[in-house]
């Protein structure tokens, strides 16, 4: 399949490059030997320096298998993952450890992803510390720093995660994310589980830091209208393939598989006077 | 319109550590019709799960329902016995949660969880009682509801799980269905799904519903009509089709502005930031005096700070509690 690099910047090298990336397990069956199943069979794209590409398509497509392959946190079958112009897939586990504080993941559920025994302060100075760049006394500022880039007030520094909202905790899980200088963040599912008027406010910060810090995104999700809105690209997985691939805008005007205008229609929207009727 | 369900001017509190106590809901009233959905709109800490959970007392050990009334079919819920409770909890009224992994029992195959609730409400033999047990699930599964029935909830994918816990709900044939957040876990094909089992419960069984969500979007097409939660008051309530395409409350209005219209999106609006409601609801306190939304409202006025708005009728059974429209 032709990889195209992602709208935002044609003439820039991809940031990130997914090359017949395949991934299979072995579930356990009831009866019977452990049959394969591929959660990723063949996957390609490519995200451009500063773009933002949005993964879409039903639970169980794969999404979120794509998400832990980029991450390193599974390692694929086979296939390529090329970031900043090495193969992930290829390192060795020392280099690939090197690697992976430049691609940060931001979870659905931040009170999930976050430490409830630890304080704001000891959840943002962890990743500064294991990085072992700055001074003691830098630490602190620092982290005070990040908690004003994703508009945490600093008098937030002492509570703990169940003490703030939910989209205090989603600005948190940015922060630290963002502590280590991430080139790509992954977005699995980052807005879903907030209410509608926070996914505005997590969306704008999104977009600002992407253009101060020209933070490239993974923005994997099954919300069409947060994907149309904030994505340059669109890829649309069923069954661990991409089925179609393109600039959001035209995927989502001019779908051309049976897959994508599915989608389409099942998501609820204010403004569709007349929705198709529900069935059972 | 004989209500089967009224609501008036309910109020809960929560007790904190300390001696002080949250106000969750302060004066909200409404009916519900036979057969109506009724959808609740709110965010986190507008009091919506509070509302579900105090109209059948199952609020926690430090919630209070300090003044109103919940008549359900006549009877005031909130002076019932506790053995009169038990007997309308799960028979006359039932409750759907979020999260129906953690509402299902793991270890207990989808038919033993459904018999179980049939069992304790119905004093008939245990084979009609497995018999009933066969066909609802039958109802609500079209196909292989014979593997279903026999899987335990980790074997069923989320909307079958959903589906298990609607025919839970529904086994005693209640009269009302109170569903909190049912489809937030779902994905979008999956909650459509869901929401047509709704639809179509609704339609031959008469069930009438209240329908709790965050997202308006779900409410489209579905709720006949719709209330809209803020810092536990009434901010709007009206017909479904009247609230969601022409909102009257600065509220409603600011939070549909906020969400991004799928195929209204070109290419210049793309990345741009999307019109927000100011600050955070669950992070910083109501103000004590004047109208909960004025620390955020848009559209704020002199009289805002100083007293409360009361519910001003725009006609049509459409409701608004704002200064604007003369509150």
């Amino acid at each position: 399949m032709e990889v195209e690099t992602s709208h935002g910047g044609q003439n820039m090298q991809p940031l990130l490059k997914v090359e017949k990336v395949v991934k299979a397990y072995y579930p356990k069956s009831a009866a019977g030997p452990r049959e394969k199943l591929l959660a990723l069979d063949g996957v390609s794209f490519a995200i451009a320096q500063g773009g933002t590409l949005a993964v879409v398509g039903e639970s169980g497509s794969g999404k979120s298998t794509l998400g832990s392959c980029i991450s390193c946190l599974e390692i694929p079958t086979s296939g390529s993952i090329w970031f900043e112009g090495r193969d992930l897939v290829a390192l060795r586990e020392g280099e690939r450890r090197r690697v992976r504080p430049r691609i940060q993941l931001i979870f659905q559920d931040p009170s999930n992803s976050l430490n409830p025994r630890w304080s704001v302060e000891e959840i943002l100075l962890e990743p500064l510390i294991l990085q072992g760049r700055l001074k003691r006394e830098e630490l602190k500022h620092r982290a005070v720093a990040l908690m004003a880039e994703v508009g945490l007030s600093a008098e937030l520094f002492q509570r703990w995660p169940a003490q703030l909202s939910g989209g205090q905790r989603q600005r948190l899980a940015i922060a630290r994310a963002l502590a280590l200088e991430p080139k790509l963040l992954i977005l699995d599912e980052a807005l879903s589980a907030l209410d509608c008027s926070v996914q505005a406010q997590i969306a704008n910060l999104l977009i600002e830091l992407q253009r101060t810090l020209g933070m490239t995104y993974l923005f994997i999700t099954h919300d069409l209208a947060m994907a149309a809105h904030l994505a340059d690209e669109i890829v649309v997985m069923n069954r661990g393939r991409v089925v179609e691939q393109g600039p959001a805008e035209k995927v989502l005007r001019h779908p051309k598989e049976e897959i994508t205008r599915h989608l389409l229609a099942a998501m609820p929207s204010l403004n569709r006077a007349v929705r198709p009727p529900l069935e059972l | 319109m004989v209500p089967i369900l009224e609501v008036q001017d309910l109020h809960v509190s929560y007790s904190l550590p300390g001696g002080a106590s949250y106000a969750a809901l302060a004066g909200v009233s409404f009916q519900l019709g036979a057969a109506e959905i009724l959808g609740v709109l709110g965010e986190s800490g507008s009091g919506k799960s509070t509302l579900a959970a105090s109209l059948l007392k199952l609020l926690p050990s430090n919630g209070n329902i300090s003044k109103g009334s919940v008549l359900f079919e006549s009877k005031d819920l909130l002076c019932a016995s506790a053995g009169e409770l038990q007997q309308i909890r799960g028979k006359r009224i039932s409750l759907v949660y979020q999260e129906p992994s953690v509402a299902l029992h793991p270890a207990l195959r989808a038919s033993e969880q459904v018999f179980q609730v049939l069992a304790a409400h119905e004093s008939v033999g245990k084979s009609t009682l497995r018999k009933k047990t066969r066909q609802l699930l039958a109802s609500l599964f079209l196909k292989e509801a014979d593997r279903i029935s026999n899987s335990y909830p980790h074997q069923l994918s989320g909307g079958q799980r959903q589906r298990v816990l609607i025919a839970q709900a529904i086994a005693c044939r209640p009269s009302l269905l109170i569903a909190d957040e049912p489809t937030a876990m779902l994905d979008p094909t999956t909650q459509r799904e869901i929401l047509g089992v709704f639809r179509t419960l609704r339609d031959e069984l008469g069930l009438a519903m209240i329908f709790i969500t965050h997202n308006p979007a779900l409410l489209a097409g579905f709720a006949d009509r719709v209330l809209v939660l803020y810092g536990g008051r009434v901010a709007e309530l009206g017909p479904g089709r009247t609230v969601l395409s022409s909102p009257r409350h600065p509220y409603t209005r600011a939070l549909f502005q906020s969400m991004p219209q799928i195929l209204e999106t070109t290419d210049n609006q793309r990345k741009t930031k999307l019109p927000v409601i100011a600050g955070d609801s669950s992070a910083t306190p109501l103000p004590l005096e004047g109208c909960v939304f004025e620390p955020r409202c848009p559209d704020r006025m002199e009289d805002c700070r100083k007293r409360e708005p009361v519910l001003v009728n725009l006609g049509e059974s459409h409701t608004v509690s704002c200064f604007k429209y003369g509150g």
